[in-house]
């Protein structure tokens, strides 16, 4: 009785085990993420859209969804190094008289030795940098489209917002886009009709790519919300309308045409945006260094900032790295707001030069103590001068949220950037402006920059274009602009401008002009067979 | 599906033990005792009514006793490992105990009849086809030996073990030939019981196999081609390591055995660093006014202050033997062992116990196995270790007036606030630091095995397995601590959950027909893996401020299998084994999600042919080829366990947007590739068994080829194609290539001596053969970070090149040897110096690995011992890197040490790429050496003393100039160095 018991036992719990087994585990092999969302969810709800926004924009600000690091959108790469801001900073700083960096990283020094290749690291990380932001806002642009919005049912005030937040979008492409033609010439190309992971981008030609750039932004000029009007640090008409004029001041450059009457109009739009300089001084800052510290997102010039902040938008790139590295030699960190320096940024001497009178002019602020001014080991901190700009401590002289992230934003486009390309325009045959305005903007520059007295203005016959190079040397220093501006100039590489370790020799020599576009990267030349590196790489 | 099962097995446990009540009559019992061909009693040997369950274990002094025993006519089977079976046919009658004669058994190696554990059941090894190894216990590694795997260090050809350092449970590497994958993971399915458990990585938990008692371990089988492991398909490129837990049998007499043991561990050496009176001098000679000024006068040898003298003390206590007809073993062990890095270590407790029941007339099978481990971990920050060799050796530990940060000796910037980049106080990183663990784990399976009534030769396996792990663990510092000074000391707690079950079923038909034998076996499993760890990225300051907020995670996969294996065996000389595995995984895409994975061998038992079967020098040759293929799937570490899936993660609130006023979240679109599938490995193997001289000398040589197709590699899209810069993806192929050999010897046999010698010896080979499309200046993916550069990497995988190949600058030497600073070959003659001058020079796997042991006894004297050795593996040495320049030794207000090779160089700025610190890594190192003594006259001869003294980490002889050679990563950073360890042990049976 037991024995058949039992077998009769075992026999039947093998057979509903094998059964409940055989019936429902081939389905278990459909798992589902816990954490993460599947597209298709996210774009259900009409409050997800906004959050993908901040993603792209955060795209510039972060290096991932950690702050400050921990889970990074880019892999192969230090994660800090790896943040927007930072790697364009550098691209754009460390190869001019501007800025050197003392540190020993993998590839870092050849930017200011100008002998990168396309195995280098840094511009590996740029590119790739770009590369993602860009895929990034075309799968929220092919997402977002009127099509798919009514189609899940989104409609009214939800989809008229989201209709922003893909202008916006748009202009976050466009400016990636513009990145990337100014650095690497001819990229690669893709917008939000080709399908993840199912193509091969070809080769656009820088020329065609400024169309296109141009398009785009002109195309989403009504969908964005007006100049000033939107939400602190969302892109508006004005930063579509900076853009294109940074744009057609170097349209030359990009493809051959000169665009300067462009570069007027669209300058001028900004300027009569409603934006004014910020002219108010305070006990621990010039009116001029208000733009750069913690409560610079007060500042009523700043056209349009990527946003940092000491207890939300926390990474070791953006204004964590400009003041952190910034900070050299016995250099005091608790002035920065800082809890301490990295010892990497400093200056060059013939940077130091275009400041005939640092006592007078407030935008010419450097570190000597312990400092020399010329420099003998790139990778010696104490070698150059610091310089000292961006900190974060607000006006009142409080120090911000958090001493190790800054709450200081970076300010990608500031009014006196459009002056100075209005000027700079005018000077170079635009038409639609004139030379008295732009001696004017020029001046209403020098007055705040030296602390509103007029001993620093200029004559009209001493606004020149090698007068305007040097005063954007002196107003837009460290802000991501200097290579450009060489390059328009015809500086950057030719014997016409030394400066100390140009080309890898300390007292500076011309390079090949092929450097005045990056290689692409080797890593992408071997996945997309479809890519010709650039000349003389 | 989901947890029933679970109740399931609690209620068959529940209904399995209330079967033996029952008692059989009829019986008797036999008796006797096992000789060695010196006449001394063997202890320990299997004593085995055959076609039964029923059987013992004998005594120390070889005598055994059978209870019962069903009355009539039996045949006794005797087998010790290395000892040649023996069957007595004996006529048992009811109610009496039956003495045997005194049973002889001869020495023999090769063992031929011996069952060995494959996947899905056993095999006798003459009928073997595959590459397996076997290390049972007598072989084990001895002396203190807490991770199981270091068991069978240095014992097995082409399976190297290597310790990540000398922390007590820190986790091992173990390659089986090579490395299959790049990017997947390269580390073999281990199997306990026939669970295989999860190896992934382990909140709180250094080294997941810390949870097992290697004392409760009988025997490792390795599998090693894939006409072995192919079984196990979708889990079994990289190897298969299957271990057994030791078990009790039917009418097996109580035995109680008590092992202890207590060591001491100390470093064998320190980092060289400059003295104080050298370092002040170098930076009195080369430091300008400011470094100079930083000196201090104090004379510290910072590595001396965070080593100590570490103890440890392992029991264990053991239970064997059958409670009536119920075959049982438990076990309880208790270890504590300190690190020798100040405030380490770890304490563990494992419980174990295994039942074995026979129900219905001896055609049910049970197993029940369960082990249960409680891990106390205290871990120390190995930063320490580092920054002990880079701390200026000329300032004090503690100040004595600054009371600031526990009074420990800080650098602080000019303005006597704290210099956040200085080099952290070593003694205070370890002191007030408090990082602390639980761990538990509970594995165990219930596993029936039936033999159908009606049909004696078809057998019907049903195996249910879990594998638990709850671990948890906080970081206390204090507010004023330096180390976590900026966010004002850490209160932080983690904690993690796995849940993986198993379900195996398989029928088998076994027939003989003639001389003709097979077996046809068909099979079925099912696997899921969930990880969750709630309070992922939770940090909080001292005083409890949440500084981040738990971000939960959670993730599962799951593996449905179907397989089949025939095997055909004829006249005991031609065997073959087929097995077919269709392995379905979660971690692909519909209509990739499945694997078909085939694989066959072929042995020939030459020495059975008749033109060899009169031959007495020759006693064994046995030829053997394979072929199989396996599965890879398990890319979580690289791509998560939704690779394939268009989805979008949450940003933290750390990591949020402003617009306007307000604080957005984010959402990232993630990369995914929906082309993904299965990697698959090719082996192809061939081999011969030999043995000599009745087996006095035996062993085997295998040369094998493993051709990874379709690698999962982690490599760049073409941008603008994807989400991400870097994505996993089936391209390109890796070769390994290699020649094993092994040997044992038995040279001296007397009555008084016993010599065994064996040694095993590999070759191996790895390339990378293809990564898709490649262009002649592309330098290949980099790897291998290091310290000195953020972001730096000094390894790189190329096409034609071994994984990891170092790639470095050609330095440039002067007439008297010296390196010339800054000074490399223009590799690529384009007349400038740049990156692209690098070229690939060795890499961290030796080419040989050799292992070479003895165990010898004479009289109640034995001795083992355990020697390796690596031949041709380089080592980057990040120390010297680091510390050898002179721009090392002060940056940003702080003083840095510097290493002796300063003298050297005289390197001004660091040389992170020269080859110069690329160096010669081989090794011989003496693991262990043990001595034992026997003391048999204990308590009329029934109880067994014995008492132990062992050496771990004797000597090693190198030319690295580093602390020590034998770095799996070959990087030279922060190694926790190998302590050499002293063990008395005491091991008693009763």
């Amino acid at each position: 009785m037991k024995k058949t018991f039992v077998r009769g036992f075992a026999t039947l719990s093998v057979a509903a085990s094998l059964l409940t087994a055989a019936t429902s585990c081939v389905g278990d092999l459909d798992r589902e993420p816990f954490n993460e969302v599947t597209s298709d969810v996210v774009y259900a709800d009409p409050a997800n859209y906004k959050m993908v926004l901040a993603k792209l924009y955060a795209g510039l600000a972060l290096s991932g969804q950690t702050g400050p690091s921990g889970k990074p959108d880019l892999s192969g790469v230090d994660e800090g190094f790896s943040n927007y801001v930072r790697q364009y900073w550098s691209i754009q700083e460390l190869p001019t008289d501007e800025a050197v960096i003392a540190w020993g990283d993998d590839g870092l020094q050849d930017y200011h030795l100008m002998n990168w290749t396309s195995n280098n690291p840094f511009i590996r990380a740029m590119y790739n940098r770009i590369a993602y932001q860009i895929s990034a806002c075309n799968e929220f642009i092919r997402e977002s489209t009127d099509e798919k919005l009514s189609g899940r049912g989104i409609t009214g005030v939800n989809a008229d917002n989201i209709r922003k937040y893909r202008a916006e979008a748009r202009f976050l492409r466009a400016l990636s886009y513009f990145h990337s033609m100014d650095l690497f010439g001819n990229p690669p190309f893709a917008t939000e009709n080709d399908q993840v992971g199912s193509f091969q981008p070809r080769q656009i030609p820088r020329a065609e790519l400024f169309s296109y750039i141009e398009s785009e932004l002109k195309a989403i000029e009504n969908d964005l919300v007006d100049a000033r009007a939107n939400q602190y640090a969302r892109a508006d008409k004005a930063a579509a309308w900076m853009l294109l004029s940074k744009m057609y001041l170097n349209a030359e450059v990009y493809t051959g045409t000169p665009r300067y009457t462009d570069a007027i109009t669209y300058s001028s739009k900004v300027i009569n945006a409603g934006y004014m300089l910020q002219k108010t001084a305070t006990p621990v800052s010039s009116a001029y260094g208000r733009n750069f510290l913690a409560d610079n997102n007060t500042s009523p010039e700043v056209i349009f900032p990527v946003a940092f902040d000491g207890e939300f938008t926390k990474g070791y790139g953006g204004t964590t790295f400009i003041i952190h590295a910034g900070i050299v030699g016995s250099m005091p960190a608790a002035a920065f707001g800082m809890d301490g320096g990295w010892g990497g940024t400093r200056t060059t001497s013939a940077f130091f030069k275009l400041f005939p009178d640092t006592a007078a002019d407030r935008r010419g602020r450097f570190y000597t103590k312990g400092q020399t001014l010329e420099i003998d080991n790139l990778t010696e901190a104490t070698n150059g001068l610091g310089v000292v700009k961006f900190k974060n401590i607000t006006s009142t002289g409080a120090a911000g949220k958090n001493l190790t992230f800054p709450d200081t934003d970076f300010p990608m486009f500031r009014l006196s950037d459009a002056y100075l390309t209005y000027a700079e325009a005018v000077l170079r045959g635009g038409t639609g402006g004139n030379a008295g305005q732009a001696l004017t903007y020029v001046n209403e520059l020098r007055t705040r920059a030296y602390g509103n007295s007029t001993a620093g203005n200029i004559s009209a016959s001493q606004l020149t274009l090698d007068f305007i190079l040097d005063e954007r040397g002196r107003e837009l220093h460290w802000e991501g602009h200097r290579r450009t501006d060489l390059i328009r100039f015809k500086k950057f590489t030719t014997a016409s401008y030394l400066w100390p370790w140009k080309g890898g020799v300390k007292e500076g020599r011309a390079v090949s002009d092929n450097l005045n576009v990056f290689p692409i990267p080797s890593t992408d030349l071997v996945a997309n067979p479809g890519l010709k590196q650039n000349p003389g790489y | 599906m989901k947890h029933t099962y679970l109740a399931k097995l609690l209620f068959l446990l529940l209904f399995v033990c209330a079967g033996f009540t029952s008692a059989f009559a009829q019986t008797g019992a036999v008796s006797g005792r096992v000789l060695d061909e010196k006449s001394q009693g063997v202890p320990g040997a299997t004593v085995l009514i055959e076609g039964t369950t029923l059987g013992s274990s004998t005594n120390a002094d070889g005598t055994y006793l059978i209870q019962n025993v069903p009355a009539g006519a039996q045949t006794l089977v005797t087998s010790f490992v290395g000892y040649n079976a023996k069957r007595q046919p004996v006529t048992v009658t009811a109610g009496q105990t039956t003495a045997l004669p005194d049973i002889s058994l001869a020495e023999n190696t090769t063992l031929l009849s011996e069952a060995v554990v494959v996947g899905y059941g056993t095999q006798r090894r003459q009928d073997v086809t595959g590459s397996i190894a076997t290390v049972s216990e007598k072989q084990f590694v001895q002396g203190q030996v807490i991770n199981p795997e270091q068991l069978i260090q240095g014992k097995v050809a082409g399976v190297q073990i290597t310790s990540g350092g000398g922390a007590p449970g820190s986790a091992s590497q173990i390659r089986i030939r090579g490395g299959s994958s790049l990017n997947a993971n390269n580390d073999p399915l281990i199997v306990i019981d026939g669970v295989p458990v999860d190896n992934s990585e382990n909140k709180g938990v250094s080294n997941p196999l810390t949870l097992v008692n290697p004392n409760d371990i009988e025997t490792f089988t390795v599998l090693k081609d894939a006409s072995a492991t192919a079984i196990y398909g979708s889990r079994a490129s990289n190897g298969v390591i299957l271990i057994t837990t030791k078990k009790g049998l039917s009418g097996e007499k109580l035995r109680v055995t008590l092992n202890s043991q207590a060591s001491i561990s100390e470093k064998t050496k320190t980092i060289k660093v400059l003295s104080a009176d050298e370092y002040r001098s170098v930076v009195n000679s080369y430091g300008n006014a400011s470094q100079k000024a930083l000196l201090g006068t104090s004379n510290t040898n910072w590595q001396e202050e965070i080593f100590r003298k570490a103890y440890t003390f392992d029991n264990n206590l053991s239970l064997i033997g059958s409670v009536g007809k119920l075959p049982i073993r438990a076990s309880v062990g208790n270890t504590s062992q300190q690190g020798i890095l100040l405030t380490n270590k770890l304490v563990r407790n494992t419980g174990s116990i295994s039942i074995n029941p026979m129900l219905l007339d001896n055609h049910l099978r049970i197993d029940i196995n369960a082990k249960g481990s409680w891990v106390d971990n205290t871990f120390a920050d190995a930063g320490a270790i580092g920054n002990a060799a880079r701390f200026d050796p000329t300032q004090p530990i503690f100040t004595g007036d600054d009371a600031r940060f526990g009074g420990y000796y800080e650098w602080l910037n000019g303005d006597r606030t704290l210099n956040v980049n200085g080099t952290r106080n070593p003694l205070a990183q370890l002191n007030q630091k408090r990082d602390r663990s639980t761990a538990k784990r509970a594995i165990g399976n219930i596993q029936f095995d039936y033999k159908f009534h009606f049909l004696p030769e078809l057998r019907a396996n049903l195996n249910l397995g879990y594998d638990l792990l709850r671990s948890n663990g906080t970081t206390a510092v204090p507010a004023f601590a330096a180390i976590e000074f900026s966010n004002r000391g850490a209160n932080n707690i983690y904690s993690q959950k796995k849940d993986n079950k198993l379900l195996d079923f398989y029928l088998e038909y076994a027939k003989q027909v003639g001389e003709h034998r097979f077996t046809v076996l068909g099979g079925y499993s099912y696997q899921d893996f969930i990880r969750d760890q709630p309070l992922d990225s939770y940090q909080a300051s001292a005083d409890g401020t949440i500084i981040k907020a738990a971000f939960p995670f959670k993730t599962q996969n799951t593996l449905v299998s179907f397989f089949g294996r025939t095997t055909y065996n004829f006249k005991d000389r031609y065997s073959l084994t087929a097995t077919l595995r269709n392995d379905g995984s979660s971690r692909f895409p519909t209509g990739n999600k499945f694997g078909l994975f085939p694989a066959v061998g072929l042995a020939w038992r030459v020495k059975e042919e008749s033109f060899l079967k009169n031959t007495n020098l020759l006693s064994d040759l046995k030829l053997r080829v394979g072929y199989g293929v396996t599965g890879q799937q398990d890319i979580e570490g690289a791509a998560g366990n939704y690779p394939f899936l268009a989805r979008y993660t949450y940003g933290e609130a750390s990591a949020s947007y402003q617009f306007g006023n307000e604080y957005v979240m984010t959402l990232r679109s993630e990369g995914y590739n929906t082309g993904l599938k299965w990697e698959e490995t090719t082996t192809y193997n061939a081999g011969l068994d030999y043995g000599f001289l009745d087996g006095r000398i035996s062993g085997a040589i295998d040369v094998y080829v493993r051709r990874t197709d379709d690698l999962l590699a982690k490599v760049a899209p073409q941008a603008l194609t994807n989400l991400t810069n870097e994505i996993i993806t089936n391209i390109g192929s890796l070769e390994n290539k290699g020649i094993e050999f092994s040997l044992n010897t038995n040279p001296v046999r007397t009555n008084d001596l016993n010599l065994n010698l064996n040694f095993n010896a590999t070759y191996n080979e790895n390339k990378i053969t293809s990564l898709g499309n490649t262009l002649p200046d592309f330098q290949g993916y980099a790897v291998g970070g290091i310290g000195g550069g953020v972001g730096s990497n000094i390894q790189v995988n190329s096409v034609g090149y071994t994984a990891n190949s170092f790639y470095v600058q050609k330095q440039v030497y002067d007439a008297n040897g010296r390196p010339i600073e800054g000074l490399y070959a223009d590799l690529n003659g384009d007349g400038k110096s740049t990156i692209d001058d690098r070229y690939r020079y060795k890499s961290p796997v030796p080419k040989v690995t050799l292992g070479f042991g003895s165990n010898a006894t004479y009289k109640k004297i034995d001795l083992a011992f355990t020697m390796r050795a690596n031949l041709g593996n380089y080592v980057y040495n990040n120390i010297n890197s680091q510390q050898a320049a002179l721009s090392g030794i002060s940056t940003n207000g702080f003083l840095q040490n510097l290493t002796p090779d300063f003298y050297n160089t005289n390197f001004r700025g660091y040389q992170l790429f020269s080859d110069y610190y690329v160096e010669n890594a081989s090794f011989l190192r003496m693991d262990n050496i043990t001595v034992g003594y026997n003391l048999r006259t204990f308590a009329e001869n029934k109880s067994n003393i014995r008492v132990t003294a062992a050496v771990q980490n004797v000597f090693t002889i190198t030319k690295y100039s580093g602390l020590d050679p034998e770095i799996s990563s070959g990087i030279d950073n922060n190694f926790y160095p190998r302590p050499r360890t002293f063990t008395l042990g005491l091991n008693l049976g009763f």
